[in-house]
């Protein structure tokens, strides 16, 4: 392939480690060709840095399919590119032309720590998970699968939100930095299906107490999440978490109202 | 040193050898249990599922993964679906079935009592996922839909639209997290394993560098259970994931762990195909589109009219002609093969004529674009990102690509490998695909072995054995911690001119073309001195800017490539020795009308290799292999 690219000019995020000051790097990205992902660029000036001895970028990528979530750019001010229910992983450099300029940054967010360059630490969403993210079923313990009956649209619902990858392009887009569509899509899948129905009320109180605790912003209602997720969830889980939340507060409140004397 | 490679397959009538296995093992008392302890490295369904299980029995678990979160291991990836011989549609299948389909499909290079286990567990591991809340298709009735897969003619495959990995790794991440919080699973994301610790001949931990202090970690534990995936990154573009390694499986070969069947890769027939040379990975087409799909190709060569231009009967619909039976759904590598010699003949389509259709016109005509949008919106939507072309419009271009591995760590029936106590789950080990994996399986393996197979086999490991009290004070951990401290100051001090991403992207060039869809021995024999030039230069010229000491992703991948030069050379030199014709493996001094022919007499056996030091060839070990309830046959899908 001796076909001649194109030339990107890239200003990037660096940043040694979360106590090192961060600053702008200007690059060029050339010979970019039309059918390359924009990590495709990224690595090949990778390996141009590496030949001149000099430190890569680091950034995170894995599937490159948009499924696992690791990867996370803010790419002129928007998280994951300028297309809609894309990741970053598949952006791809035909919808630029010669001489572009791009501007990478990393997701911020307070509960993001900054790790290095356009690496940052989302493991708050795995506590949010650990709080209360499941239906507690031991192995062994399921009845046949088709004994439990579930509508055809209840199951789509379920699934449209489970389809979260976690990548924290809500957050990373939100001005009080919320994770409230990334919770949500949690307690809405489970909340659409009969099994876990035990747990529906302990499971939103701590998910969403674990929320506020990791230090993310409340909703602020302007729907940028919905717009910039690269699935595609619907704000309208956010309104399920909340009246599912309200719901659990008002039942915990009356049992402990009602309670005291039993036992 | 020879290798003990009793399998410890129970005897007896097939269908009851799990379950007398089961009653035969020893077993740890509830309150014992939690005297014990576990690592488990890497978090996919194998991971995932078996640190949830062991911790809800009670052994304390200590689980690792490579990435952030262990959510994103390439499990989620896996798109189409998960056998299971339910026989919801009463259409014929049974347990017996899934078995027989499988041994069939694997080309009769896998143990027959492992094969069959896992078709028995198979409707087990739908049962809980639903009860874990995975959101599988349904049909208006509410009960759970199914589709078909390849090597098949019933329809058992569960699935969620095309994103079945995602959904059960999600269910099985769940589990973990349930025993997280529940104090049982310590996590240590960001950590990759760097080497196994063997003391007094038994797996007592590894050695993890926290890839974001770069400090080198000693764990210890009662056992280690290694399930970090495949190594189909070795050809440097496949369909896994950037960080899909085979460090932890290959540092385990070093410290006695025998690999079995090396050369036995899956090559996957519809995948996008190669667009140039800067492409990094590339993308599957999950098998399920060949329920509805058409492939064909013109059956004039050098035929440059566009696809809808050429009429039906101009049209070579090969896979339909040849397997009539099977048609679009006839086995992955069979499938892949046809694709080739059709491109070899000069037919293939698109810039690169290395590609044939997948043509979804006729299911669009019937059923309309929203039912196909439906079933496989995502699918769609992902190869439009990646083409530039509408697949609803115009017929899909596939070519075949590197998906899987079916070798692996040897393990008996226990999953346990030929050191002690190191037990390999999913697709690290070699088990149960034998030369060709079925499509929708590898889910169904890597559950198995999680949910159900390890939390039955480790206790009777953890009752049989004495156990000494061994800490990471001990002298073991020091000195791999040494040797790992000398193998990252080796990498680092070379300071050549080349990334590490140069030599990977080389050595793929290699196995591909020498090791890759079809391979004969004076190819292979060029691989093998290719490949041992490559690590020369290798070790000569890469360079590693910045320490060890923060995340340095450079020394990361270059200690994996290293690696992969070592690994393709076992794979290549497994592909020469075994000199016949079996699934995957195709050796064409070994065909009949370009099939696979296997010879029985002298390779009816797993091939497991053992490590004798990087520049001394490695000595073979045979598994022989019976079968009592398959007959070896000619596989035949016509």
């Amino acid at each position: 392939m001796s076909e001649q690219g194109m030339k990107i000019k890239l200003k990037i995020w660096r940043q040694k480690s979360c106590h090192a000051k961060g600053h702008f790097e200007d690059f060029e990205a050339e010979n970019v060709l039309a059918d390359m992902s924009f990590l495709e660029m990224l690595d090949e000036l990778n390996v141009r840095l590496v030949r001149a001895g000099k430190e890569p970028i680091a950034f995170e990528s894995d599937c490159r399919e948009g499924i696992c979530g690791a990867c996370n750019m803010v790419i002129d001010g928007q998280p994951h590119g300028p297309e809609k229910g894309t990741t970053t992983c598949q952006l791809f450099m035909r919808r630029y032309k010669d001489g572009d300029a791009i501007v990478v940054e990393p997701f911020r967010a307070k509960a993001f720590p900054m790790i290095k360059d356009l690496v940052v630490d989302r493991s708050a969403f795995d506590r949010i998970q650990i709080a209360g993210g499941y239906n507690s079923v031991r192995v062994g313990n399921a009845q046949d699968a088709n004994a439990i009956l579930v509508k055809k649209d209840d199951a789509d619902k379920a699934f449209d939100a489970a389809t979260c990858i976690g990548c924290g392009a809500c957050v990373a887009v939100c001005k009080n930095a919320s994770a409230s569509l990334f919770v949500a899509a949690k307690i809405s899948h489970l909340v659409h299906l009969p099994q876990g129905r035990e747990e529906r009320e302990s499971r939103v109180i701590r998910m969403v107490d674990q929320m506020n605790e990791e230090g993310f912003g409340a909703c602020s209602n302007t729907r940028s999440c919905e717009s910039t997720c690269p699935k595609e969830i619907k704000i309208e889980n956010i309104k399920i978490m909340n009246s599912e939340y309200l719901r659990a507060k008002a039942l915990e409140r009356e049992k402990s109202a009602s309670g005291g004397g039993d036992g | 040193m020879s290798f003990n490679l009793d399998s410890k397959s129970p005897d007896g009538p097939i269908q009851d050898r799990w379950k007398k296995h089961k009653f035969d093992m020893k077993l740890v008392n509830p309150a014992n249990k939690r005297k014990f302890s576990v690592i488990v490295v890497g978090t996919g369904l194998g991971g995932a599922s078996a640190a949830a299980s062991l911790s809800e029995l009670g052994y304390q678990v200590k689980a690792f993964c490579i990435h952030d979160s262990p959510r994103r291991a390439h499990s989620i990836a896996a798109q189409g679906g998960i056998n299971a011989a339910k026989n919801y549609q009463n259409d014929g299948d049974s347990v017996y079935r899934l078995f027989y389909d499988t041994v069939k499909g694997g080309d009769f290079r896998s143990r027959e009592s492992n094969v069959h286990r896992l078709a028995e567990v198979s409707t087990a591991i739908i049962d809980h996922s639903v009860a874990m809340g995975v959101p599988f298709a349904r049909e208006y009735g509410g009960t759970l839909a199914n589709r078909s897969f390849g090597g098949a003619q019933v329809s058992r495959t569960f699935y969620a639209r095309g994103q079945t990995g995602q959904q059960l790794l999600l269910g099985a991440y769940a589990a973990m997290m349930k025993q997280v919080s529940a104090g049982g699973v310590e996590l240590f994301a960001r950590r990759e394993m760097l080497d196994l610790v063997v003391v007094d001949g038994k797996a007592r931990g590894i050695i993890a560098r926290n890839l974001i202090t770069g400090e080198l970690e000693s764990h210890a534990a009662d056992a280690v259970i290694v399930a970090t995936g495949g190594y189909g990154h070795v050809y440097y573009l496949s369909t896994n994931a950037m960080n899909s390694n085979a460090t932890a499986i290959w540092r385990c070969y070093k410290r006695g762990a025998g690999f079995a069947n090396p050369c036995f890769t899956q090559i996957h027939p519809t995948c996008i195909p190669v667009s140039g040379d800067h492409q990094s990975k590339l993308t599957l087409m999950s098998e399920s589109l060949r329920n509805d799909g058409r492939v064909w190709v013109p059956k004039k060569s050098g035929d440059n009219r566009k696809p809808s231009e050429i009429p039906d009967d101009e049209r070579d619909y090969y896979l339909e002609r040849i397997y009539p039976s099977f048609g679009n759904l006839a086995p992955r590598d069979v499938a892949s093969r046809q694709a080739k010699y059709r491109c070899d003949e000069g037919k293939g389509v698109g810039p690169s004529k290395r590609a044939v259709y997948l043509d979804f016109r006729d299911v669009i005509k019937r059923d309309g674009e929203d039912k196909v949008r439906e079933k496989y919106g995502n699918l769609f939507q992902m190869y439009q990102k990646i083409t530039g072309e509408n697949p609803y419009k115009t017929p899909m271009r596939i070519y075949p690509a590197v998906h899987y591995t079916m070798g692996g760590l040897w393990v008996d029936y226990n999953l346990m490998s030929t050191v002690p106590g190191l037990h390999v789950l999913g697709e690290a080990n070699f088990s149960d695909h034998g030369a060709n994996r079925l499509g929708a399986s590898a889910l169904m393996q890597g559950l198995a072995d999680g949910y159900f197979v390890i939390p039955a086999t480790l206790g009777n490991y953890f009752a049989s054995n004495k156990f000494e009290k061994v800490g990471t004070d001990h002298a073991a951990f020091a000195a791999a911690r040494g040797e790992q401290e000398g193998m990252i100051n080796k990498l680092l001090s070379v300071k050549g001119k080349k990334s590490a991403l140069e030599f990977h992207r080389e050595l793929g060039h290699i196995m591909w073309e020498y090791c890759g869809m079809s391979r004969n021995a004076e190819g292979l024999k060029k691989a093998i001195g290719l490949i041992q030039k490559l690590r020369a230069d290798f070790w000569k010229d890469v360079n590693i800017p910045g320490d060890s000491k923060d995340l340095n992703q450079e020394l990361e991948n270059a200690g994996r490539v290293a690696d992969y030069i070592e690994l393709g050379e076992l794979m290549c030199l497994d592909a020469l020795e075994r000199d016949e014709s079996c699934g995957g493996h195709f050796r064409e001094e070994h065909q009949i009308d370009g099939e696979c022919k296997r010879d029985d007499e002298n390779f009816c056996h797993v091939a497991v290799w053992e490590s004798k030091g990087v520049d001394t060839k490695p000595a073979r070990h045979k598994e022989e292999l019976e079968f009592e309830n398959v007959h070896l046959a000619v596989r035949s899908y016509k």
